[in-house]
């Protein structure tokens, strides 16, 4: 008997960018009905190969095989006709239009070379209750949750019969209870033959959904097996190429007197009363689910917004922030959740976002000091490992991890007092969260206090001194010794 | 700085140069040296020739630039104990009548230095037959030589003077355009300063007898209140969130009609003659005075935007605002500055151009932020905001005058000018986003 071909295979795939080769000849197989974790850490070239299937990006050399035939691979058409869909992380919607809109974008059914509204409404109305989802089609999508942005996306791909879906860490901005239905749509889809391809850096979750592993690094195909057939520490060890031993470093710093007090913040429905404050040498993890009020507290801390009501108090001197720089000046420093958004000017050197906050300090009468800005950033990159071929390489052009790094380099160089990390780890490997570790406990060592929000409890129960939980826009509880914490305790308060 | 990252900032100054090789080779034409230059060409060949005590005869026309020629001449040639050249000034007559003036006077000649028009004569075509008596005197002209008329310096010169004004405004408009945003309202804003500089000189400083002091002072006014618009403008845009293409929109608009306002919409010239010296005096090495306060601002908004604070403030606005203002950068108030400084720079370009054409009238920079805004774009500056060289928008002013000034010379009609210009600024974008691709 004669097997049938993969429903998909990759062969040889090579791809180079400038200054970096990000693929050095992937092997990548797909078979009908299962769903696939392709791990690795970031820059291991997952993206990479994913833009290929895509269609956003051309393969340097290598060939891809549909049902065992070559096919030509050059265009997001050609990707489309092999039945390939891929959702980004970033979702390719348009914001203004409504779900149906976009679902047909492109494709509009027409009928007298007007658009048929009924049937495409019917249409979609149709994709939504096979994926036993609810979702307005008359609402612009930008108004939807992230969640039902993403069910758009599936129902996109659906209509036009994807047999192949690509998603790109697909739980990262997903709530616990819609991650847990997303996989029940993920396991509907597979039962009706459509084959998954599943990025994400989510342990749990590849043990969860994917039927097998592949995993990727540094550009290479470096295993593949069941799922079933591999421990967790198998997977890091075979992502990272060395054994970690803990995933979080312990520290042996005890937090000193209070120096952070932030009592009564308050602004419209996300944040109503929130008071807490931070030792010497502490860090505090503020958690709960999302939209429990986390980002929204400490953008209102560092003067990103303006806040209602509320007073900040560092070190019992009584602060007036009313801007980012006026929280920088008084020593509090915020590394932002979205890092591409926020966090960098993408367009820009990694140089110049170092230099960002730094720009008082290293400039007299107005003049930047290029060359002391060099050497201390040089210093930074030494330090942190950032890898990059040199100072003047556009931020836009690293990977995640190391875009992380350079965020870290410009907040660090700024010697704030206070630094509060929002979603520090979201979509960084293993190997660079072990560093981000590292780092925040140097900082609590060298006195300093940090602030972290985190949606992943291992995170928040490995690293903190005190947890914080937050439930829309109020403190329901804190939980003074993290390391004896439990995570069914952090998310009865956090459910409340 | 590696050539590659010099040619990814400053390429379009490639462009600029091959749009001169080309205007070069099309206006390749003979050149006669006048005046000065050919007096010492002439006066080296009479003596190379001749010795040191040439016996001449200066035949020219009676126009200044003979004069000039003949005077120099005269100076070259008066060596210590020569014999002073003999000069006539007018027509072929009156060489006739000097030749026999000296021929009657038994003397002997060597050479006669003409000018190209005056060696033509047909009364120095036959010197031998006709004033046997004179010995055998040279006709000498000054020798043409082949030289591109775009690349004379008074032509270069020339185009320096007339981009000045939209060169200078431009620079404003890279600040504002680095960071995200636009500034229709420099046109207008040249008109309002042009308009308020005349009729604070001919209300308030004594019209056509100002003082030096006075029209200073009327030019500050003028500038100051262009600032205090701009101010406006940053204003509405950083404190409203207005988007600058309306805000801007909306203050070209009233600067225009103001300027018709106050203007009675009739030009203003009652400003003294000495009012001219900025825009068309020349003090220093015969460089025109506004090129070099052109050339002096763009030196210094170089070393703001390269090297100062503020400049990695106004780019990383541009760049993502966002992330610059969770970086601690002061964005509301880089903002301001940048419409402030275009402002103030469009009425630094009115006072110029009041200067140039000695009058203030509301119908100046009609069209001007068109002008300026394609020099900022084919100077390589991105509409979208947080890239972009202030030598680059030079070269893409530089590269709108080369190509008017071309387009003269080679007498393409004023018409075909437009539809040329506008494809050219398309090209040249189109070449500059090519190259950055690479």
């Amino acid at each position: 008997m004669i097997d049938a071909p993969p429903l998909l295979q990759m062969r040889g795939i090579v791809k180079s960018f400038p200054g970096v080769k990000a693929l050095r000849g992937v092997d990548l197989e797909l078979r009908k009905g299962e769903v696939l974790a392709l791990l690795g850490e970031n820059g291991a070239g997952k993206s990479t190969l994913m833009r290929i299937l895509g269609g956003a990006h051309k393969a340097d050399e290598g060939s891809i095989l549909i049902d065992g035939r070559e096919t030509p691979f050059s265009s997001p058409q050609d990707s489309r006709a092999a039945g390939i869909a891929v959702i980004y992380q970033e979702f390719n919607l348009v914001p203004g239009l409504t779900a149906v809109e976009n679902i047909f974008l492109g494709r509009e059914t027409t009928r007298a070379g007007l658009i048929d509204q009924r049937s495409e409404r019917a249409s979609a109305a149709a994709l939504f209750q096979r994926l036993g989802a609810e979702v307005d089609l008359d609402t612009p999508c930008r108004r939807l949750t992230t969640a039902q942005q993403q069910l758009v996306e599936i129902a996109k791909a659906l209509a036009f019969d994807a047999r192949i879906l690509v998603m790109d860490e697909p739980s990262a901005a997903l709530t616990s209870h819609e991650v847990a239905r997303l996989f029940e749509i993920i396991r509907d889809l597979r039962s009706q033959g459509i084959s998954i391809i599943y990025i994400s850096h989510r342990l749990d979750e590849v043990f969860t959904i994917t039927d097998r592993v592949t995993v990727l690094r540094d550009g290479r195909h470096v295993g593949g097996r069941p799922t079933a057939e591999i421990t967790r520490s198998q997977m890091i060890e075979l992502m990272v190429g060395r054994e970690l031993t803990d995933e979080f470093p312990r520290r042996s710093t005890t937090p000193g007197p209070v120096r952070l007090e932030v009592s009564g913040l308050r602004r419209g429905r996300a944040v109503r009363d929130v008071s807490f404050s931070v030792r010497r040498g502490e860090i505090l993890a503020l958690t709960g689910l999302v939209g429990a009020g986390r980002t929204e507290t400490v953008r209102l801390l560092f003067g990103a917004d303006p806040r209602e009501a509320g007073e900040i108090r560092l070190d019992g001197r009584l602060l007036a922030i009313r801007s980012p720089s006026d929280a920088i000046a008084a020593g509090i420093g915020l590394l932002t959740e979205d890092r591409k958004m926020q966090g960098l000017v993408l367009g820009h050197s990694v140089r110049e976002n170092f230099g960002l906050p730094n720009l008082e300090r290293l400039s007299t009468n107005g003049f930047v000091q290029m060359g002391a800005e060099r050497a201390e950033f040089a210093r930074y990159v030494e330090q942190l490992q950032i890898k990059i071929p040199d100072q003047e390489q556009r931020a836009g052009n690293l990977s995640g991890g190391n875009q992380q790094k350079v965020v870290l380099a410009k907040w660090l160089a700024r010697n704030c007092e206070v630094l509060i990390f929002d979603e520090p780890t979201r979509g960084i490997d293993v190997g660079a969260k072990f560093e981000i570790y590292l780092l925040m406990n140097a900082l609590v060592a060298a006195g300093k206090s940090v602030v972290m929000i985190s949606s992943e409890l291992p995170e928040v129960l490995g690293m903190a001194d005190r947890i914080l939980v937050l439930h829309e826009g109020h403190v329901t509880g804190e939980i003074a010794d993290a390391r004896s914490a439990t995570q069914e305790q952090v998310m009865r308060l956090a459910i409340a | 700085m590696k050539p590659a990252r010099f040619l990814a900032d400053y390429g379009m100054v490639l462009v600029l140069a091959l749009l001169c090789a080309l205007f070069s080779a099309l206006t390749f034409s003979d050149q006669t040296p006048t005046g000065e230059a050919a007096a010492t060409q002439v006066a080296s060949l009479l003596h190379q020739q001749f010795g040191q005590n040439p016996r001449v005869l200066v035949a020219v026309r009676d126009q200044p630039d003979d004069a000039a020629y003949a005077a120099a001449l005269q100076r070259l040639l008066s060596a210590p104990g020569a014999q002073p050249a003999t000069i006539i000034k007018g027509e072929p007559k009156d060489a006739r009548e000097a030749l026999q003036r000296i021929a009657a006077a038994g003397s002997r000649l060597d050479a006669i230095a003409c000018t190209q028009a005056t060696g033509a004569w047909l009364v120095f075509s036959e010197l031998k037959t006709d004033f046997p008596a004179l010995g055998e005197p040279r006709v000498i002209t000054p020798r043409s030589y082949r030289w591109p008329n775009f690349l004379k310096t008074e032509n270069l010169l020339n185009i320096a003077n007339q981009i000045a004004v939209i060169a200078i405004v431009a620079i404003g408009m890279t600040m504002v355009i680095i960071t995200g945003g636009i500034d229709l309202s420099v046109g207008s804003l040249l008109a309002l300063s042009a308009v308020l500089t005349a009729r604070f000189i001919r209300d308030f400083a004594g019209g056509t007898s100002a003082s030096p002091a006075a029209m200073l002072l009327a030019c500050i006014a003028a500038i100051v209140l262009c600032g205090a618009v701009g101010a406006f403008s940053g204003t509405m845009i950083t404190r409203f969130a207005i988007p600058p293409f309306i805000v801007t929109l909306a203050m070209m608009l009233v600067g225009s009609g103001l300027a018709y306002i106050l203007a009675k919409g009739q030009s203003i010239y009652q400003i003294p003659e000495s009012f001219v010296w900025l825009g068309r005096g020349a003090d220093l090495f015969n460089l025109p005075n506004a090129v070099l306060l052109m050339a002096i601002l763009y030196g210094l908004a170089h070393i703001l935007m390269s090297r100062m604070k503020l400049g990695r403030h106004l780019y990383a606005v541009g760049g993502n605002s966002e992330a610059a203002r969770l970086s601690g950068v002061p964005v509301k108030r880089v903002l301001l500055f940048a419409y402030i400084a275009s402002a103030v720079l469009a009425g630094l370009g009115g006072v110029i151009m009041a200067s140039q054409l000695k009058s203030g009238s509301p119908t100046y920079g009609g069209m001007y932020e068109l002008y300026v805004i394609a020099a900022v774009v084919v100077g390589g500056t991105s509409l979208s905001g947080g890239e972009g060289r202030m030598f680059g928008t030079l070269a893409g002013a530089f590269t709108i005058a080369v190509i008017q000034n071309g387009m003269n010379l080679t007498n393409v009609e004023s018409y075909t000018q437009k539809v040329v210009l506008g494809l050219v600024i398309l090209g040249a974008v189109l070449v500059d986003k090519a190259r950055r691709t690479r």
